[in-house]
């Protein structure tokens, strides 16, 4: 990689350190789902589906006395520049894991015992920040369902690119960059509910990086927030 | 006028006054769920969506869906399913093993009230004999949300659903609706319980609603004088709607 990554205090697609790309967010977009919602951040493409509460099958599965939490985390086969072998591998079903537990502590899920509560989340579109993007729409779409929650989740990424802390890393950063951290937390009250890290950082940059992330999970909730309220108040008048 | 509120938004501090849809974190009200803030007297979330789950003294319309002696399973729209046992159906003769489907069988619908519920959502039924639903009559299913909105306020709505289409209409808590009567009013109330149900959260429906029943029912007769004058012509063949 001979182009620097950093040029002139400006990034590759000429962002400043601490910018997000831009965010889409659409509410209830599927209509078989009970909650669903389509998430667009920069080219990264999501649509989240929410099933349930619903009978959870094989029974063994249930817990008397809480729903649980199923979590699909998957790539669609041309979402990347090389065809993607179609099917979960280590990587999705590692971020299916971590994204379920992200949003396990806002959920209510003793409201429902022996019940399942499934989230699908299927990448139409990847540059870098899918899980995030996945755990923001089905954060979402959780709402849509009438779930009941403690609070929404959002998520983004921070790294460290050509020695700058930088927010919401793109598919050449990430590859390129020394480090990328997915951060996801409850905005309300703080909470880191995920944290991931992938290559080398300081102390001083992990906090640095967590504060600008801190500050972007907030501007986040408050898109997440509003497309919500949107969605009906255009009918309510 | 109405204020929208997400999960986690704060509402009162009013911790005394919180109600369903609601829940108290360090001395403040937040809500819960997706949906329109009431604030009357006490602090409640109405959610938009969401499954039904029943409670104790519920009236619920549910399908039988399986027999297991002593019970029927029975299906009421919710992520759990219901037992209605044997007792319930006929307390003066025994009901054999294996005669169950002699009184209740597989497909029939029932009207019931959820008598006890225990931690682990074992759901049991009684029979409300008073009300037999006879195959060919139309149940409709909506979101048990939107269930309040038909009732309206003080039982407006339904009134008014009633009074203008002289049919029999039945509201279980699960969000199912039996309606009985003449087969073009049932179609004018089915398709007027829909629409409240697609604009629930709008004002002025219950205006709105008179109107269309108005409109429909004016637009039905003009379609029946038409086909039977019609049918009267050409002698023979079914006059189909």
């Amino acid at each position: 990689m001979e182009q620097p990554l950093i040029k002139d205090g400006r990034r590759v697609d000429g962002r400043a350190f601490d910018e997000m790309r831009p965010i889409r967010i659409e509410v209830g977009v599927l209509k078989r789902a009970d909650g669903s919602c389509y998430f667009e951040l920069g080219d990264n493409k999501v649509i989240a589906a929410v099933y349930g509460p619903r009978e959870l099958h094989p029974r063994h599965y249930q817990d008397a006395k809480r729903a649980i939490i199923q979590y699909r985390y998957n790539m669609a086969p041309f979402s990347v520049d090389e065809r993607k072998r179609p099917g979960p591998d280590r990587r999705s079903i590692e971020i299916s894991k971590v994204s379920r537990e992200a949003l396990e502590p806002v959920i209510m899920t003793e409201f429902y015992p022996r019940t399942t509560i499934d989230i699908f989340v299927e990448v139409l579109q990847s540059d870098a920040g899918t899980r995030t993007a996945g755990i923001n729409a089905a954060s979402v779409a959780l709402a849509d369902a009438g779930i009941p929650m403690r609070g929404l989740v959002s998520a983004i990424a921070v790294g460290k690119v050509d020695g700058e802390i930088v927010l919401d890393l793109n598919a050449i950063e990430d590859n390129y960059g020394d480090a990328d951290m997915p951060v996801a937390m409850i905005a309300k009250t703080n909470t880191i509910t995920m944290i991931q890290m992938d290559g080398k950082m300081t102390r001083e940059e992990i906090q640095k990086g967590l504060e600008i992330a801190k500050n972007a999970c907030r501007k986040i909730y408050q898109m997440q927030r509003e497309a919500l309220i949107s969605k009906y108040s255009e009918e309510i008048e | 006028m109405y204020r929208i509120v997400v999960p986690g938004d704060f509402i009162s501090k009013d911790v005394k006054r919180a109600g369903e849809g609601t829940y108290i974190f360090s001395n403040c009200v937040y809500a819960q769920r997706y949906g329109v803030l009431d604030e009357k007297d006490e602090i409640k979330v109405v959610p938009f969506k969401g499954k039904y789950v029943p409670r104790r003294g519920d009236v619920v319309i549910g399908s039988i869906i399986d027999i297991s002696f002593p019970f029927w399973i029975v299906e009421i729209a919710s992520p759990y399913k219901a037992l209605l046992h044997v007792l319930e159906v006929s307390d003066d003769e025994r009901i054999e093993f294996g005669k169950m489907n002699e009184y209740l069988n597989l497909g029939d619908v029932i009207v019931a009230k959820v008598r006890n519920i225990d931690v682990s959502m074992r759901i049991e039924l009684t029979l409300m004999k008073e009300f037999r639903i006879k195959r060919g009559d139309r149940i409709i299913e909506i979101p048990h949300t939107k269930i309040p909105r038909i009732i309206g306020r003080h039982g407006s709505m339904i009134k008014l659903l009633k009074e203008r289409s002289g049919c029999f209409i039945f509201i279980a808590k699960n969000g199912r609706i039996w309606i009985k009567g003449d087969e073009n009013a049932v179609n004018v109330v089915s398709e007027a319980i829909l629409m409240i149900a697609n604009e629930a959260h709008t004002s002025g429906l219950t205006d709105r609603v008179a109107a269309m029943l108005d409109a429909l029912i004016k637009q039905r007769k003009r379609k029946i004088l038409t086909t039977s004058s019609a049918t009267a012509e050409n002698e023979g063949e079914g006059g189909n709607e």
